[in-house]
C-alpha cells in the first residue's frame, strides 16, 4: 500500500505547481479524519487497531479521494466523505478485503451529489489565474470554508475543462472554437495534462512493481481511446478527441489508482480487461450523455456492482479441465 | 409531473412481470428442497429428534415446523451445513434432543446373546445380522450409532464403542483464524 | 486418450514449452555441490518406520531378538504390489514398539529397532543376471521385493507404478532429474558421482514398461551433471536417451509441470501420464532400480542433502533408512549457534520436526536446518485483499483466493468444484501473498475435511439404502399378510356353513 503512495508523488508534486497548495492541505485533512474514523470503527468492531493502520489503506484512501477535491473546498467536505468512504463503504462491508465499492469513489460521489456547489469551485491554474491564493489564505478558506476579504468565489474560480466543453457544444460552439480559451493546454486542460503524466509515471512504476496489474489501466485507456476516436471521427465538433478525453479530468488517475482497486475490482484477468473497459466506455458515456463532466466516480462505482458477475464468467480454466 | 406518475407505475409494473416470467422460465433446475436437507442429514433414523426418521425431519424443516439444531448425530457441523443451505443463523444444537457425542458403533456380547431377534427388528438398516435361537452380530460398517438395539434386548448385552479412526481418517485441526477473521 | 494427444506426447523434449505461473527462487545449492558424497557412519541404533508411505503400515515379519541380515525383509506390506521395508545393515532387533515417526501430523507409528552388530553383511544376493532379455515381468517383482518407492518425494510404490502402466503402451520414460525446490541438491549429487547407475536404471526401466525412447531431464543450473551424463550415455552405446535441459523455474519437478514443459499437454483431470504413453520416475529411484537388479541389493540407504543456515558444514550424504537425523547432522559438523528449526524437506513443501531422534525415512530428501535469521517473524495474517497474486503463479491454474474463502466458509463442495483436487501444494501462492495468508495450511485442511466429508456422505447414503430397503421388506410383508388373510377368508366364505353335532365333534 505504501508503494500506492510513492507512485502519487509526482502527480501530487505537479499539481501542488499547477494550482496551489490547497490540495496538500486536503490530502492531510482527508488523511486525519481518515485515520480518526478508521481507528474508531477497529476499536468498535475489536479488531488490532495498530496493525491495520500499519496497513495504510486508509491513508491511500484519503489521498485519492482527496485528489478529487476542488483545492480550496472547506473542511468538512473532507471529513462528510471520508466518514462515508470509511466507516460505510468500508467497515460496514466487512472491513479490509471485504468491500464491495471502492471507498474513496463512494465518499466522492457522496459529496459531490450532496454538495454540488462546494464541489465544483475548481481554481484557475497558478500561470494564468487572476488573483494568486497563497499557502496560509488557502488554509483560512479551508478551514473556516469563507474567502479571505477581498476575493470572491465568481473571480477565482473557473470550469474545469471538461465543463467548458460541455457548456460550450451545449451551447453550439465546436469544440475547436472552445480549445481557444485559455484553460485548454496541448491536449487537455493547461496544467491538468502534466499532472495525468504525473500519475501516469507513477502508475506504470507501480506496473513493474507488480503492484498492480496492467490489464485494467490497458484496457480503460484503451477503450477510451478507442471509443474517443469513434466519437471524434463522427463528429469533431461535439466530441473531443481521445487524447484530450485521456488527458482530461480523472482518466489517469482513475486507470492506473482508482480503478485498480484490487478488493472491489475483478480478480481473473480476462475481467480485469472488462472491467477496465467498462470504466472507459461509461466514463465517455456519462461525459457525452450524462449530467456530469467527469463520470469516472460513477463508472467505477457501476462496474463495482458487475464485478463478482464478471468473475463469476470470466474464471481461468483449471489444469487438465 | 403527469408524465412521472404515469410512468413510474408503468416502469414497476413491467419490471415486476418481466421477473415473474423470468422466476418461471429462467429458473435453475435444482433438487427439491427437501431432497437436499435429507442429503445433509446423517440418516442414522434414531428419532431423536422427535420424528420417526430423518424424512420426516426433512420434510419437517422444508416446510418451516422444525428447528435446524434438533439431530445430535449430526452435530454443530449437521447444523451448519444446514444454515448454509437454507440461508438461516446456525444454532447451538438443542440439548432437549440430545447430546453430540463421537460416532460409535454397537457390539454384541457374543457370550450373553440369547437370539431372541428383538435387536434386529429394531434395527432400522438391517445392520443386525442373525436368525431365532442364532448368534446375532452387528455389521460394523453399516451401524450408524442410532442406538435402537439397546432397549429392546432382555440381556442388556449390547455396548456402543467407539472405534479408533484409520490413518488416513483423523480429522486435522484447520490453521488458526487470522486477526481479520475469515 | 486421444491418438493426436499421444501423438504429440512423443515429440516430447523436441522443444520446451512453459507453464502458467512459477516462481524464479534463489537455490542455495552452492554449498552442497562442491563437497563429495558422503557416507554416514553406522549408529548405534536404527528406527525403521514400518509406515513409510501413505497407506496402512508394513506387517511385521522379524520377532524381537531375531538376528537379521543387510537387506533382509523387515516388514511386508499387505497390498502385493507395493512391497516390503527391509534392514538397512546386519544386527539384532531390539524393539518392536510404538514412537513418534517422521510424519507430518507427528504420529505415532510402528517403528523395528535394529542394534547394529557393526559386521554389515549383505543377504545371499542375487542379481538378475540378463535383465535385458528376462521377462519384464521379472524386473517388476525385482523392484517390488526391493521396496523401491518414488525417491522424489512423494514415494509412491515404484512396482505398483509400473505394473499400472504396463497396462497402457508407454513409448517414452521420463527421468526427472529436475530438482526444483531450493536446498534440495540430492539427486544433483547422484548424477553427478554415479551417473553410469542412473543410466543403467533408465535402461532398466524401459525395458520393464517396454518404452521407446527415454528422456532425462535436468535443470541447466545444474553445470557439471549435463556432462556427466552425456559421458555415461555414450559410454552406454544407447541412441534412444535424450538429455533435455530445462530452465530453472520452481515447481518445474512437479510430474504435471515437467510433463507441460517437455510436451506441451496438459494431462486431462483424471487421467494418470500413461494414457498419453509417458511415465515419470525420478533420477534416484531409477538409480535404485539398477542396483536392485544388476546387484540384487534391496532399498536400504539414500541420498540425503543436510543443508541450512543452521548447520555448520552442509553437504550430501548417503544415509541407511532409520539412521536418526541427528547422526546426520553430526555428520556436517553439528548445529552452529542460532540454529532454530528442523525440516524435513525443502523450504516450499517440506515440513517442521519436532525432535533430530526421528529416522531417516525413505521419502527423507533433505534435512534443512533453518537458523533464527532464516525464519521470518511470525507475520500477523492480515484479511485478503483480492490482489490476485496468487493466481497468477499457480502452476495448476487455480484460484487460490476462492478456495481460500470457500474453505473458510465450509464450502467445499464448493471448493472441490473449484479446483481443490488439482492443487499440487507447491507453496508458490503461499510465497507471494501479501497479507501472509498460510494458503497451502488451508489447502491440505480443505482436502482433508472433504476427503472425510465424502466419507460420512457416503455412510448415510448406504445408511438411507438400507433404511428404504428395509421399510420395503417390512411394507412387502405386511402386504403378503393382507393378501393372504383375504385370500383365507374368501376361502371361509365359500365353506358351507355346519350344523353344530353333525361332525360328531360338538361340544362334549
Amino acid at each position: 500500500m505504501r508503494q500506492v503512495l510513492y507512485a502519487l508523488c509526482p502527480g501530487i508534486v505537479a499539481y501542488t505547481w499547477f494550482f496551489g497548495t490547497g490540495i496538500l492541505l486536503q490530502i492531510l485533512l482527508a488523511a486525519g479524519f481518515a485515520l480518526l474514523f478508521e481507528s474508531l470503527m477497529l476499536k468498535v468492531r475489536q479488531q488490532p487497531v495498530a496493525l491495520f493502520l500499519n496497513d495504510w489503506s486508509a491513508i491511500v484512501t484519503a489521498v485519492l479521494f482527496a485528489l478529487c477535491l476542488p483545492p480550496l473546498a472547506p473542511w468538512w467536505i473532507a471529513c462528510v466523505g471520508m466518514f462515508f468512504s470509511i466507516v460505510i463503504a468500508k467497515h460496514l462491508y466487512g472491513g479490509l478485503g471485504h468491500n464491495v465499492f471502492n471507498p474513496a469513489m463512494v465518499g466522492y460521489v457522496v459529496v459531490l451529489i450532496s454538495f454540488p456547489q462546494a464541489m465544483t469551485q475548481w481554481l484557475y491554474p497558478v500561470s494564468i489565474a487572476p488573483t494568486d491564493i497563497g499557502f496560509l489564505d488557502g488554509l483560512w478558506t479551508i478551514l473556516s470554508g469563507q474567502l479571505p476579504a477581498g476575493m470572491t468565489w465568481d473571480a477565482i474560480t473557473q470550469a474545469t475543462p471538461l465543463d467548458t466543453i460541455r457548456t460550450s457544444v451545449a451551447s453550439g460552439h465546436t469544440i475547436a472554437e472552445a480549445r481557444q480559451l485559455e484553460t485548454f493546454g496541448d491536449l487537455g486542460g493547461r496544467g491538468w495534462e502534466w499532472i495525468s503524466n504525473g500519475f501516469a509515471a507513477g502508475g506504470i512504476w507501480l506496473i513493474w512493481r507488480r503492484v498492480i496489474s496492467w490489464q485494467v489501466p490497458t484496457a480503460m485507456i484503451g477503450s477510451v481511446i478507442l471509443l474517443g476516436l469513434a466519437g471524434y471521427l463522427l463528429d469533431p465538433g461535439s466530441n473531443p478527441s481521445p487524447l484530450q478525453h485521456v488527458f482530461s479530468g480523472a482518466i489517469v488517475l482513475g486507470a492506473f489508482f482508482i480503478a485498480t482497486d484490487p478488493v472491489s475490482g475483478c480478480t481473473s484477468p480476462r475481467g480485469r480487461l472488462i472491467f477496465g473497459a467498462g470504466v472507459g466506455i461509461l466514463t465517455l458515456i456519462i461525459r457525452r450523455w450524462g449530467a456530469y463532466p467527469d463520470g469516472v466516480a460513477f463508472a467505477v462505482l457501476v462496474m463495482n456492482m458487475a464485478a463478482p458477475l464478471i468473475d463469476r464468467y470470466t474464471r481461468p480454466r483449471i489444469y487438465g479441465h | 409531473m403527469s408524465f412521472a406518475i404515469f410512468s413510474i407505475p408503468l416502469l414497476g409494473t413491467a419490471c415486476g412481470l418481466g421477473l415473474g416470467w423470468a422466476a418461471r422460465r429462467l429458473r435453475a433446475e435444482t433438487d427439491p428442497i427437501v431432497n437436499r436437507i435429507d442429503r445433509l442429514l446423517p440418516q442414522t433414523q434414531c428419532g431423536q429428534c422427535n420424528f420417526t426418521g430423518c424424512r420426516p425431519y426433512a420434510e419437517a424443516i422444508a416446510a418451516g415446523q422444525a428447528e435446524l439444531n434438533q439431530c445430535p448425530p449430526g452435530g454443530e457441523a449437521g447444523i451448519r451445513a444446514l444454515a448454509n443451505l437454507l440461508g438461516r443463523e446456525p444454532l447451538p444444537l438443542n440439548p432437549e434432543n440430545g447430546l453430540e457425542k463421537p460416532a460409535a458403533v454397537a457390539v454384541i456380547d457374543e457370550l450373553a446373546c440369547i437370539g431372541c431377534t428383538l435387536c434386529i427388528e429394531a434395527c432400522p438398516v438391517d445392520a443386525i445380522l442373525g436368525a431365532t435361537k442364532q448368534m446375532h452380530t452387528v455389521i460394523a460398517a453399516e451401524c450408524t450409532g442410532c442406538e435402537l438395539c439397546l432397549p429392546p434386548c432382555p440381556v442388556d448385552c449390547i455396548v456402543m464403542e467407539v472405534p479408533q479412526p484409520a490413518m488416513d481418517r483423523r480429522r486435522r485441526p484447520g490453521p488458526a483464524l487470522a486477526a481479520g477473521g475469515p | 486418450m486421444q491418438d493426436s494427444a499421444v501423438e504429440l506426447a512423443r515429440n516430447a523434449g523436441q522443444r520446451l514449452f512453459h507453464f502458467h505461473g512459477g516462481l524464479h527462487l534463489r537455490h542455495h545449492k552452492q554449498a552442497c555441490c562442491q563437497v563429495a558424497l558422503q557416507a554416514v557412519a553406522i549408529p548405534p541404533r536404527l528406527y525403521i518406520p514400518l509406515m513409510q508411505h501413505a497407506g496402512p503400515e508394513a506387517t511385521p515379519l522379524v520377532t524381537i531378538g531375531a538376528h537379521v541380515l543387510k537387506g533382509e525383509p523387515v516388514g511386508r506390506f499387505d497390498e502385493p504390489s507395493i512391497g516390503y521395508v527391509h534392514a538397512p545393515t546386519s544386527g539384532t532387533v531390539t524393539a518392536i514398539a510404538r514412537q513418534a515417526i517422521t510424519h507430518p501430523a507427528g504420529l505415532e507409528g510402528l517403528c523395528v529397532v535394529l542394534k547394529p552388530d557393526g559386521l554389515d553383511r549383505w543377504i545371499q544376493l542375487q542379481p538378475i543376471e540378463h535383465w535385458q532379455s528376462v521377462d519384464p515381468e521379472l524386473i517388476r517383482q525385482r523392484i517390488c521385493e526391493s521396496g523401491i518407492v518414488g525417491l522424489g518425494g512423494a514415494v509412491f510404490p515404484t512396482s505398483k507404478k509400473v505394473e499400472e502402466a504396463r497396462k497402457s503402451a508407454i513409448h517414452t520414460l521420463i527421468l526427472n532429474g529436475a530438482e526444483c525446490e531450493p536446498y534440495i541438491s540430492c539427486d544433483e549429487m547422484l548424477m553427478r558421482e554415479q551417473p553410469d547407475k542412473v543410466v543403467l536404471g533408465a535402461l532398466i526401466l524401459q525395458r520393464a514398461v517396454a518404452a521407446e525412447q527415454v528422456i532425462i531431464a535436468i535443470e541447466d543450473q545444474m553445470g557439471e551433471v549435463f556432462s556427466a551424463l552425456q559421458t555415461a550415455v555414450s559410454k552406454a552405446e544407447c541412441t534412444h536417451i535424450r538429455l533435455v535441459k530445462l530452465r530453472t523455474i520452481y515447481p518445474e519437478g512437479g510430474e504435471k509441470q515437467l510433463i507441460q514443459v517437455l510436451t506441451g499437454l496438459e494431462i486431462p483431470a483424471g487421467c494418470r501420464p500413461p494414457e498419453l504413453g509417458l511415465l515419470c520416475h525420478n533420477v534416484a529411484t531409477a538409480a535404485a532400480v539398477a542396483e536392485a537388479v544388476t546387484e540384487g541389493k534391496p532399498l536400504v540407504q539414500r541420498v540425503v542433502t543436510v543443508t541450512g543456515n543452521g548447520v555448520k558444514r552442509p553437504r550430501n550424504l548417503l544415509a541407511l533408512i532409520g539412521t536418526p537425523i541427528s547422526n546426520l547432522v553430526d555428520a556436517c559438523g553439528g548445529y552452529t549457534q542460532d540454529a532454530a528449526r528442523l525440516v524435513l524437506g525443502g523450504p516450499m513443501m517440506g515440513y517442521a520436526l519436532a525432535s533430530d531422534q526421528n529416522p531417516v525415512i525413505k521419502a527423507a530428501n533433505c534435512i534443512l536446518v533453518l537458523s533464527s535469521r532464516d525464519i521470518q517473524p511470525d507475520q500477523a495474517e492480515m484479511p485478503c485483499i483480492r490482489c490476485g497474486e496468487c493466481a497468477r503463479v499457480c502452476p495448476a491454474l487455480l484460484l487460490p483466493q476462492t478456495l481460500n474463502w470457500q474453505i473458510r466458509n465450509d464450502l467445499l463442495d464448493d471448493a472441490s468444484d473449484s479446483g481443490l483436487g488439482e492443487c499440487i501444494e507447491c507453496g508458490c501462492c503461499d510465497y507471494v501473498c501479501p497479507s501472509h495468508i498460510p494458503l497451502v495450511e488451508w489447502f491440505r485442511f480443505g482436502k482433508s475435511e472433504h476427503h472425510l466429508l465424502a466419507l460420512e456422505r457416503a455412510r448415510s447414503d448406504l445408511a438411507r439404502d438400507r433404511f428404504l430397503a428395509r421399510e420395503a421388506r417390512l411394507e412387502q410383508l405386511k402386504q403378503d399378510r393382507e393378501r393372504r388373510l383375504s385370500e383365507k377368508k374368501h376361502a371361509l366364505q365359500d365353506r358351507p356353513t355346519v350344523e353344530s353335532g353333525t361332525t360328531g365333534q360338538g361340544p362334549a
